[in-house]
């Protein structure tokens, strides 16, 4: 399946004719203005701190919810402290209206 | 100098690893194979499904001339793409322009190799199953970041910033409600999960955990109505506005392949996988994987595409809480009940899971056509 495409291209059965209009960049039909690399909107960042903070939270759930059982009360009360420590970021990011998109 | 070679412990037929499964090539050949054309049938058939299903439900006809019903409009398809010529925009990063649909592509299909098919009939049961589900399934955004960046396309780019904000926000309630199975279950091998669910379906026991699922696995895959990073109507296509033919083909592919990955997942998690009375496991399998993917059609046609505030919103402030919440509820039921869960827990979950949507949904405000959060 990979090879096909290699394949075809190289039995001329895939045209290749490039010029200058057809390799040009492709915005709504007009001509692009200014550069693409720039800085970007900072909202996206928030989102991505957020995550890693609890993408590592998560990481420290998994292997308690597999071995729960044999653990008992005391690893839930643990993780609800822990959890709980985590959310005081998630409140303050709340308050800020960093979950906000404006 | 070479007589203490001869002593080295490990000969090579223990260079495998002797916990994977049947120790032995030919597995691994078969279970290839058989994911590949699992892979790509099930690629073909929901393209021309979602194409049916969604023309019936909008009271039209859809694909009906290739082939009979219309069955071969999706080969036709890929015929047709694989002839066109590609055309590599003159001020793109060539080499990441190059690598972005492979880089895409290819973690899709290495999900599957976690999915069991039948009782033990997977190509490696990982004891980390869902960890690596998760794990491999968000690096294929990594893909769809490289497409948009080396474009050098202003909408290519602001798709994939879209695209790569909402899948970070929908990762966390997908990873919290597989948490919430996980621990029901015990276990984090695929194969596990389906045989902790003989007696009833994990959807009953956590039905919360399954909305949840389902509506950020939606969001996940980019489909509608989470769409907004390929919105047509604003920025064009999103990420791949610059890819033609085949490289073009392998972004539809690892869209549609996704879809495919989370139905299976789903299936496999929530809907009790190869189980089922009568027919063969693999089948069933396979019906629920279809089932799943007609929900996510259904919900396609029904609900109209979401804002970008609504979008992260949604998914900070209702599923994200609601999905700790049914974790925490779901320990301390598991704690109290380490024996299995009985059953009439069911209605108790099913009553806990509608009492917090109903609650948490307050702080929707609706009004003037608008909706936020208050």
């Amino acid at each position: 399946m990979i090879l096909l495409p290699v394949l075809f291209r190289f039995l001329k059965v895939v045209p290749h004719h490039p010029n200058a209009i057809k390799t040009a960049t492709f915005e709504c039909g007009m001509e692009t203005i200014g550069k693409t690399w720039v800085q970007f909107n900072f909202r996206y960042y928030f989102y991505a701190l957020i995550f890693v903070a609890f993408d590592v939270l998560v990481v420290f759930i998994y292997p308690l919810a597999v071995q729960l059982r044999n653990l008992g009360y005391s690893a839930l009360i643990g993780i609800v402290v822990f959890i709980a420590i985590v959310l005081v970021g998630y409140i303050y990011a709340w308050k800020k209206r960093v979950l906000e998109w404006k | 100098m070479f007589a203490g070679l001869n002593n080295n412990p490990v000969s090579f037929p223990q260079a495998m690893p002797p916990d994977w499964p049947g120790n032995a090539w030919w597995h691994w050949v078969i279970f290839t194979v058989i994911i590949l054309v699992f892979f790509l049938g099930s690629v073909i058939m929901f393209i021309y499904m979602e194409r049916r299903v969604l023309a019936k439900m909008q009271a039209r006809i859809g694909p009906n001339r290739v082939g009979p019903f219309g069955l071969l409009q999706a080969i036709a398809d890929a015929v047709k793409v694989l002839m066109k010529e590609m055309v590599t925009p003159a001020n793109a990063d060539k080499i990441v322009y190059w690598l972005a649909p492979a880089i895409t592509f290819a973690p899709v299909v290495m999900v599957l190799a976690v999915v069991p098919f039948a009782d033990g009939a997977l190509l490696a049961d990982l004891n980390i199953g869902i960890l690596y589900v998760l794990a491999i399934s968000s690096l294929s955004s990594i893909g769809v970041f490289m497409a948009g960046w080396s474009s050098n396309n202003k909408y290519s780019l602001i798709g994939a910033m879209r695209m790569v904000a909402a899948v970070v926000s929908y990762e966390m309630p997908i990873v919290l409600a597989l948490a919430s199975v996980v621990l029901i279950a015990g276990s984090m091998s695929l194969n596990d999960i389906v045989i902790a669910q003989q007696s009833y379906p994990m959807l009953l026991m956590q039905p919360l955990a399954f909305l949840l699922m389902f509506i950020a696995g939606c969001a996940e895959i980019n489909r509608s109505p989470f769409d907004l990073m390929e919105a047509d109507s604003e920025i064009v296509a999103g990420f791949h506005t610059e890819y033609t033919g085949m490289k073009f083909a392998l972004f539809y592919l690892a869209e549609y392949g996704e879809a495919v990955v989370m139905s299976s997942v789903i299936a496999t998690v929530f809907l009790g996988g190869w189980q089922g009375p009568f027919l063969w496991p693999w089948l069933w399998f396979i019906l629920k994987t279809f089932f799943v993917f007609f929900l996510m059609i259904w919900t396609r046609t029904t609900l109209p595409r979401v804002r970008i505030d609504q979008l992260m919103s949604l998914a900070w402030k209702f599923l994200f809480p609601l999905a700790l919440i049914n974790l925490i509820f779901t320990g301390i039921e598991v704690l109290t009940y380490p024996d299995g869960i009985p059953w009439y827990f069911i209605f108790a979950n099913i009553a806990i899971g509608a009492i917090l949507v109903l609650l948490w949904s307050r702080l929707y405000k609706v009004g003037g056509g608008r909706i936020a959060v208050g």
